[in-house]
């Protein structure tokens, strides 16, 4: 599976370490309250609030340079549009791998 | 360009605010989680444009655009291009930025932004210049059998196109003239005179009610066609 990385944290920070860090604490911060409600409206069966989970975690997995990730996030938000969860434990893979990745950043 | 941010996420806005902070004619005014903030905000502000998030929760960046009376322009933003399509119906989104977004992109966008301003000016300059002629003829003339005939604008209620004529109808007396309602629309003050139908031109301070798809003025219950609905309804004082 491909790793992340803060290529485009990087190139947004354009060498400020002031901003590099802020990025990359709102990823921390952001991402674990992303993944709670994910799982809780999982829980719920909430087709909507799964898919409006999923559509806001897309962005962090594309900040995080995840591109085939990404396109497996569409098709997992694409199939909860049709209340399908097929998809669900590629998904639950990529939080897992990010998850583990900003304990390291 | 004074600008604002409208997006629940936060990383969304930081990455724009982190972006607005690298192009110098920017100023960023402020940022708001969610649209109803945003409205507040904007009754009471004037901004030159927006950075708005299509999918939001609830209340979502389109149902967010429908009530906005004087737009500014708006840039939106999305993971997804297929969200942006719709929103390009209104002429005062000027680009759409795909996330994440990357600073030469950002800087594109801006640039559009900018254009779109300096024409928008141009072309209110050239309608502030228009309404202070008609503020000052407020009537104008027109030819029926050989007679030019002088009609007091304020006094006009209707204007109807039938074949290749239009009757003018006012609060004394009809005229039937030959001409199109297109020639005759470019010499009525946009304050006053509104198309409400591809036949029917009124005068919006003389509606008296508003009912689903019509509008009565005077005795006459006039058409509203559903793509000028919008407009007429952003014309009209609603309590």
């Amino acid at each position: 599976m491909e790793k992340p990385n803060l290529n485009y944290v990087d190139e947004l920070a354009r060498g400020d370490m002031s901003v590099r860090k802020i990025l990359i604490d709102v990823i921390k911060e952001e991402f674990p309250e992303e993944k709670k409600n994910y799982y809780k409206s999982l829980e719920e069966k909430d087709y909507k609030k799964i898919e409006e989970n999923v559509h806001g975690i897309k962005h962090k997995i594309s900040i995080l340079g995840l591109e085939k990730s990404y396109e497996t996030a569409n098709i997992f938000e694409h199939n909860l549009r049709e209340h399908s969860l097929v998809g669900f434990k590629d998904f639950d893979k990529i939080l897992i791998v990010i998850s583990d990745y900003i304990e390291t950043i | 360009m004074d600008c604002i941010i409208i997006d629940d996420e936060k990383m969304a806005r930081v990455i724009i605010k982190t972006l607005c902070n690298q192009v110098n004619t920017l100023n960023l005014v402020d940022e708001f989680s969610n649209a109803m903030q945003a409205i507040k905000f904007l009754n009471s502000n004037s901004i030159d444009l927006i950075f708005l998030d299509i999918h939001m929760p609830d209340f979502n960046g389109l149902d967010f655009i429908k009530t906005l009376k004087n737009p500014p322009k708006i840039i939106l933003t999305t993971s997804d291009p297929k969200f942006a399509i719709e929103a390009f119906e209104y002429d005062f989104i000027v680009d759409y930025l795909l996330k994440p977004v990357v600073l030469s992109r950002f800087k594109k966008a801006i640039v559009k932004a900018e254009k779109y301003q300096t024409t928008k000016i141009a072309e209110n300059n050239l309608k502030i210049n228009n309404a202070s002629d008609l503020e000052i003829k407020n009537d104008f003339y027109v030819n029926i059998d050989r007679r030019l005939i002088k009609i007091d604008l304020p006094s006009i209620y209707l204007i109807e196109a039938k074949g290749d004529y239009i009757h003018i109808k006012t609060e004394d007396k009809n005229y039937v003239v030959h001409s199109t309602l297109k020639k005759i629309e470019e010499k009525l003050p946009d304050s006053l005179f509104l198309k409400v139908h591809r036949s029917y031109v009124i005068n919006v301070k003389k509606i008296i009610d508003i009912e689903d798809n019509s509008v009565l003025i005077k005795k006459d219950v006039i058409p509203v066609s559903r793509s000028n609905r919008p407009e007429l309804m952003k014309r009209l004082d609603l309590l």
